[in-house]
């Protein structure tokens, strides 16, 4: 008897488990695009929610609302965007309750985009004319190619140069790699003296897609309606290839990124380069202060000798999602938020972040030398980078996804279990698979 | 379980009063309780020491990870890296703590204070409520009482986590997400609180006590309040531990329902901060120092109450 009871109490408990979550599918209304008329200003006062995790953020926006009394902007914050902030924007717009501005890493936003979380802000005065005000290759990640759209205001960027001990380069004799065959060359004679010339990182793989970006591939392509996957590129083998060949000759080594570990490496002289992100400067710096005023930064080797081509790690845009009532004032914020000397400065000093708009390259505090780096203006470097970045890679929708799976594979690989290009081609079919299990039209 | 309990607890007792009178009889009753047992010396010793190497190693398990937090705790960011991360480099305890209570005009306080009132407030309410539950479930005879436990029973087996998303949808439906209320009027259930808590209180609570209170002309929730949560009390020290470790640690919930930085608990606030560690990394040493700070409140707790803890189940058994 009291089998049957339970039987149907655990029925009954998972019925109105099912009842609830069929409510909240019911109730998502989030019909897509703003069409262009609906960008008009609102009348009287306007309040807005804006979700970031970028610390210091509400000091940046209190300077917006003391100089801006009709249109207030209350932070709303949390941890990064993988770490929750994006499945809370998933389930705000479910909910029907989404902050009216967010933060989002370009590689998240075509998932936002397949979802239709995302306002076009196109027709919103002065969103289009920004164009000319933001690095080139960021405007692409925000209107994904489309004519007329603009999903987000681009905010910050990573673009990528080599940081490398230049005085252990010079006291033993090893001439700076331009290339990357110079770079194998230099990982050879590092070796011989005991140190590694770089980490490889298991798990950054978005520092690999910049390098896979770098040498002119892109993971995923998108003609308007169907998604290409292409993890498995001529650029992409090219690149895995170059690297499971320094793994398999041991002369790179693979601590796992952003451990006391691989802070020690860095430290202590085991490992001499980084190729990184302009965010990775103050990463170095506070990992490992031992070897202050001892390194320097130059620009990515190439695969070509003399090309010019860098790639980028990481960087956010500020977006609107659907069912914001106020796109017209919360676009003018963003706008506000990503040129303004003044907001990019303090967004500079309180999170490193390096910006997306033009003029922000020659912000005062970028342009000076830098103590850590033996006083090298390093900013420079990043900001030639960031003007021979590819406008032409693009992120897929189910980035996380793609990410867990080829980090598991570069895992094993470095372990010995298999290689980087296995890897990536068995991230190539299970993010097919999951895009075809979410509805996302996909070629094949 | 009420005819097994008495048992042990009558030995507790005896060996806790004995040291203090007559400190060499516990030593010479012992052997002859051992007697029927006599084959055992050998056994007993090699027995003992395995328990014992078990216990040192789970010990030890359990406390090097308490240990290294304390060490990375006391130094510097400079030296946290590059020094031998199980012993002391430069003292900084003093200035860390310091820097993280003074950091973003001392957000972190915010945070623990956040953290003790959903904690020790819905530990509190929700050791009440299944207290009384429990005790009505036990003592009073009504149509649908099965069911009705067995419902509660089944909450036990569901994971607060599969609750978040609901919740959240629910909350969103009268506006009460992001505030204090969305984490703590659901932290002020607790199934397996009602569950222990008809448990003994069937165990614990005799009915011809009950009875007696009546007979002198006590209502029944006085009777409730002032027999039986008495002897009820270890089940619901035990209720309110469980549920105060369960709400400290609840990280999902606050991760769904709030934004504004002001309501964060303290495990939530810690999270998002070492989200950042990679971009900005001067907030290591802060997530290091505050996640140290965040365990003395529970371990207060467990000291404070555990002494109700031992005496309590001791008390409640021998009636």
């Amino acid at each position: 008897m009291s089998r049957t009871k339970r039987a149907v109490v655990v029925a009954l408990l998972t019925a109105s488990t099912v009842a609830l979550v069929g409510c909240s599918t019911g109730g998502s209304s989030a019909s897509g695009d703003a069409d262009a008329a609906a960008c008009e200003p609102s009348t009287g006062q306007v309040d807005l929610t804006f979700t970031s995790w970028i610390p210091g953020i509400e000091d940046v926006v209190d300077v917006w609302n003391e100089a801006n009394p009709d249109i207030q902007v209350a932070v709303q914050t949390g941890p990064n965007g993988n770490g929750g902030t994006y499945q809370n924007f998933f389930n705000q717009l479910k909910a029907g309750n989404a902050p009216d501005l967010g933060q989002i890493e370009y590689d998240a936003l075509p998932n936002f985009r397949v979802q239709n979380g995302l306002t076009n802000l196109a027709a919103c005065d002065g969103v289009l004319d920004a164009q000319s005000d933001f690095v080139d290759w960021t405007w692409g990640q925000v209107n994904f190619g489309e004519d007329d759209a603009v999903y987000a205001i681009p905010q910050d960027s990573g673009p990528m140069a080599m940081f490398y001990r230049s005085d252990l380069f010079a006291a033993n004799n090893i001439a700076v790699p331009t290339t990357w065959e110079e770079y194998a060359v230099a990982a050879e004679q590092v070796r011989a003296t005991g140190a590694y010339i770089t980490n490889f990182s298991q798990s950054d793989i978005n520092q690999f897609a910049g390098l896979v970006w770098q040498a002119g591939g892109s993971w995923f392509e998108n003609d308007g309606t169907d998604w290409t996957v292409d993890l498995t590129s001529d650029a992409s083998v090219k690149v895995a290839d170059y690297w499971q060949d320094l793994i398999d000759r041991d002369l790179v080594s693979t601590n796992p990124p952003w451990t006391t570990e691989w802070d020690n490496a860095y430290n202590t002289g085991a490992a001499w380069t980084w190729d990184s992100a302009a965010w990775g400067a103050n990463s170095i710096a506070s990992g490992a202060p031992d070897t202050a005023g001892k390194w320097s930064v130059a620009p990515s080797p190439q695969w070509e000798a003399g090309d010019d081509s860098s790639g980028n790690w990481g960087g956010s845009s500020t977006a609107v999602f659907t069912g914001s009532e106020h796109p017209y004032e919360a676009a003018q914020f963003a706008l506000w938020l990503n040129t303004s000397d003044e907001s990019l400065t303090m967004l500079n000093e309180s999170a490193n972040l390096y910006p997306a708009a033009k003029e922000g390259l020659n912000l005062p505090v970028l342009k000076e030398g830098v103590e850590f780096y033996g006083g090298q203006p390093i900013y420079d470097v990043f900001a030639e980078a960031s003007s021979t970045v590819s406008p032409d890679f693009v992120w897929g929708p189910t980035m996380t996804q793609t990410y867990n799976d080829v980090s598991d594979g570069f895992k094993a690989a470095v372990t010995g279990q298999g290689t980087l290009l296995e890897a990536l081609t068995s991230g190539q079919t299970s993010t097919i698979d999951a895009l075809k299990a979410q509805s996302i039209p996909v070629k094949e | 379980m009420s005819r097994v309990a008495p048992t042990p607890p009558r030995d507790t007792a005896v060996v806790d009063t004995a040291p203090a009178a007559q400190p060499p009889s516990g030593r010479i009753r012992r052997p002859q309780q051992g007697q029927p047992r006599a084959r055992g010396p050998r056994e007993s010793v090699l027995s003992r020491v395995s328990a014992m190497t078990v216990m040192a190693v789970f010990t030890l398990y359990f406390l090097v990870p308490i240990w290294w937090l304390f060490v990375a705790g006391t130094k510097s960011s400079t030296q946290f890296t590059s020094t031998n991360p199980l012993w002391f480099a430069d003292f900084n305890l003093i200035e860390n703590v310091t820097n993280l209570v003074t950091y973003r005009d001392g957000v972190y306080l915010r945070w623990m204070l956040n953290s003790v009132a959903y904690a020790g407030g819905g530990a509190l309410i929700a050791t009440i409520l299944a207290a009384m539950c429990g005790y009505a479930l036990a003592k009073y005879r009504f149509p649908g009482r099965e069911t009705l436990f067995n419902v509660v029973l089944g909450g036990v087996l569901v994971p607060a986590t599969a609750l978040a998303l609901p919740l959240f949808l629910i909350f969103s439906q009268i506006n009460l997400t992001n505030t204090f209320w969305s984490v703590f009027l659901p932290s002020l259930v607790s199934p397996f609180g009602v569950y222990l808590a008809r448990i003994y209180a069937a165990a614990s609570v005799p009915d011809e006590l009950i009875e007696a209170a009546r007979l002198d002309g006590a209502g029944e929730v006085r009777t409730f309040f002032t027999v039986s949560v008495r002897l009820m009390t270890p089940a619901l020290v035990t209720v309110f531990l469980f549920q105060f470790v369960a709400i400290w640690n609840n990280f999902f919930l606050p991760l769904v329902m709030l934004r504004d930085e002001t309501f964060f608990p303290v495990t939530l606030g810690l999270y998002a901060w070492n989200s950042q560690v990679n971009q900005i990394p001067e907030l290591r040493g802060y997530v290091l120092i505050g996640a140290l700070l965040s365990i003395i409140p529970l371990i207060i707790t467990f000291l404070l109450l555990q002494r109700f803890w031992r005496n309590g189940l001791g008390a409640g058994s021998v009636k």
